[in-house]
């Protein structure tokens, strides 16, 4: 298997700009003939040639959104319990520095929360942590993955970067779905961008989702923060990046997320704005090259936008949600938000919207066959 | 004429079986069932909701139930799925799917065959889905299953009858039925297959995938009943180009 690093370094940075300047329309309407992409292929989807013919892309794009996913959107919804964290991420709102209620929340009060989006119907969530090792330690997650894990068919998280043998615990507790956001896969801009805190270290979260495949994790989703490095950069490096995994981790599922960076707590001036068009591009480019990864987006995007991706490529939202920590349960006090959402339509409208749109909003998709009783029983 | 085809102890006289997934509505299963004149539904078991709330309330009583281990990457995870099925009251027919491959969701051959053997000596009525190779299905077939499924081209493609002559080899060979699965992506695909001899079809794509899929349960059902059909007449020759010329020139001089 070729290492990750070797594959990135065949995809210097002055190689993705000059394919992105410079691949024909020729050359794109002949990547849409084929059936197999290759990760040269990608990119001439990410191009500016490829800009000006976004109406073929998108014919591919939900042709093959149709044949692997149907008719069908999954839904889930993120549980945030804890919002102290040692890193000083420039762009995020949880940045240590910044002056905000931190919380963080008792294994009890996890269940209370959980039990609340259980009640309203989600069966899909996903736990988000900041970095906080001591006070939200791996066993800590753990604790509340067995808590809670009555309640859902899947249970993902979003946390820092852990061990391999964090990950086999976390999966022993029940945790099938793992994403970690790469943020920006340009190493010099991400130690600028994370100049403090155990998520300074580039590598050691690059490598993260490798680990939790080998921890035994089901699924896998991996993600840049769009607007940090210019367009192309952090686009081809996640789909290639995803691209690499599913290869290299055949039995694992791999998905993408297409986080674009909102306005937050603190000053953060974005350099490298994405439009809508280049983000549609975006997204239609990697269910192109990537026809079977589940593309998830969240609540960073307009009801309008996510309505018009799904026909397109997205096959997971998130409902019902926020981005702070507790104020679900009866009891639990509330922080202020991670980000700010656009989208605040409950599942119960968001199930309504997917219908509108001719497809079936589905709420639960997993089934734990590592599990000895399940729930459907 | 009665050509029932009966499997595990019940006698079918649809011979296509469809599926649950990728509709824009579950509500329209029980029209889809009506149109396509199923009597067997495949229901992956991770959809099965916990309060058995979804798909399970679009199926109406009286459909065989064929619920499938869609998500198990080892045996032992398909006979969990199987276990869990039966306990959530979807009877003891089980379509066994075990897939370790995401990016061409092929499946595993031997896996499949421990899982058979396992689940059959149980008692299940056992329906593996496979890729059509000879070996793999006798030992399918000696490992207690009771048809086998091999797939007509890779699932969700849509791509029709891609392993034609291996299909061919199976049925020729085999003594159980052969249900053909995953890949059909028109009627007329599902109708030469019939044609061949399979034993019936299972389609869920090419009918939920159609801007009418309702429509396409119909066409699937008359082609499927098409394919039977001409299978069962004992088709005429087909004569090539060359035989309606009335010159022998290879055995003239017997003349």
């Amino acid at each position: 298997m070729q290492a990750l690093s070797e594959l990135f370094a065949k995809w210097p940075s002055e190689r993705r700009r000059d394919v992105y300047e410079n691949a024909s329309k020729e050359q794109v309407l002949r990547v849409l003939d084929k059936q197999i992409l290759d990760p040269m292929d990608f990119l001439t989807l990410l191009s500016k040639s490829a800009l000006e013919l976004l109406e073929p892309i998108a014919q591919k794009a939900h042709s093959l959104t149709l044949r692997y996913f149907g008719r069908a959107v999954n839904l889930f919804t993120p549980l945030y319990i804890s919002n102290i964290c040692t890193n000083q991420c420039r762009y995020c709102g949880f940045n240590a520095k910044n002056h905000l209620t931190r919380i963080h929340l008792s294994v009890d009060e996890a269940f209370q929360e959980a039990k609340a989006l259980h009640d309203v119907g989600h069966r899909h969530i996903l736990l988000l942590t900041g970095d906080a090792p001591k006070l939200s330690s791996p066993s800590y997650m753990a604790d509340v993955v067995r808590a809670i894990k009555p309640f859902f068919a899947s249970i993902g998280i979003e946390v820092y970067s852990l061990t391999e043998q964090d990950y086999a615990m976390l999966v022993q507790a029940g945790v099938d779905n793992m994403t970690m956001f790469q943020e920006t896969y340009d190493p010099t801009l991400y130690e600028w961008l994370h100049p403090v805190g155990p998520k300074h270290d580039y590598h050691y979260r690059l490598n993260a989702p490798e680990r939790a495949a080998k921890a035994g994790m089901r699924s896998l989703g991996v993600g840049a923060l769009l607007g940090l490095a210019p367009y192309e950069q952090d686009t081809f490096a996640t789909g290639l990046h995803a691209w690499w995994l599913s290869r290299s981790y055949p039995g694992v599922d791999i998905g993408i997320s297409i986080p674009r960076i909102c306005p937050h707590e603190g000053e953060f001036t974005v350099n490298n704005a994405v439009d809508d068009r280049h983000f549609v591009q975006y997204v239609m480019a990697l269910r192109c090259f990537l026809p079977r990864s589940p593309i998830t987006c969240s609540t960073r995007e307009s009801a309008f936008m996510r309505d018009h991706l799904i026909p397109l490529g997205v096959t997971r939202v998130s409902a019902g949600v926020s981005t702070a920590v507790g104020g679900r349960g009866s009891d639990t006090q509330t922080s202020e938000g991670q980000f700010e959402i656009t989208d605040h339509r409950s599942l119960s409208q968001m199930i309504q919207a997917i219908h509108d749109l001719g497809y079936q909003a589905v709420i639960k998709d997993w089934e734990d066959p590592t599990a000895t009783n399940s729930a459907c029983a | 004429m009665e050509d029932a085809l009966v499997l595990g102890g019940i006698s079918l006289q649809s011979r296509l079986f469809i599926g649950t997934g990728k509709y824009a509505s579950d509500s329209l299963i029980p029209e889809i069932i009506a149109q396509s004149g199923a009597e067997v539904i495949t229901v992956a078991l991770r959809r099965v909701g916990m309060q058995q709330e979804g798909v399970m309330d679009h199926i109406p009583k009286g459909m065989r139930l064929l619920p499938n281990t869609s998500g198990a990457r080892t045996a032992e995870e398909a006979v969990r799925l199987a276990h869990l099925a039966k306990a959530a009251g979807c009877g003891d027919w089980i379509k066994i799917e075990v897939i370790s491959d995401t990016r061409h969701l092929l499946p595993d051959g031997y896996e499949t065959c421990k899982a058979t053997e396992i689940l059959a000596k149980e008692g299940f009525t056992v329906l593996p889905y496979m890729n059509p190779d000879l070996y793999v299905a006798r030992s399918l077939v000696d490992a207690g299953a009771s048809v086998v499924m091999p797939l007509a081209a890779p699932i969700g493609s849509n791509r029709g009858l891609q392993t034609k002559e291996m299909i061919g080899i199976l049925i020729e060979e085999l003594d159980v039925p052969i249900i053909v699965d995953a890949g059909l992506g028109s009627p007329k695909d599902a109708c030469e297959a019939m044609e061949m001899g399979a034993q019936a079809c299972l389609v869920n794509t090419a009918i939920a995938a159609a801007d009418n899929p309702v429509l396409m349960a119909k066409a699937f059902k008359m082609a499927v009943c098409a394919g039977r059909s001409a299978f069962l007449a004992g088709k005429a020759r087909v004569h090539g180009l060359g035989q309606a010329n009335a010159s022998s020139p290879l055995t003239g001089f017997l003349r």
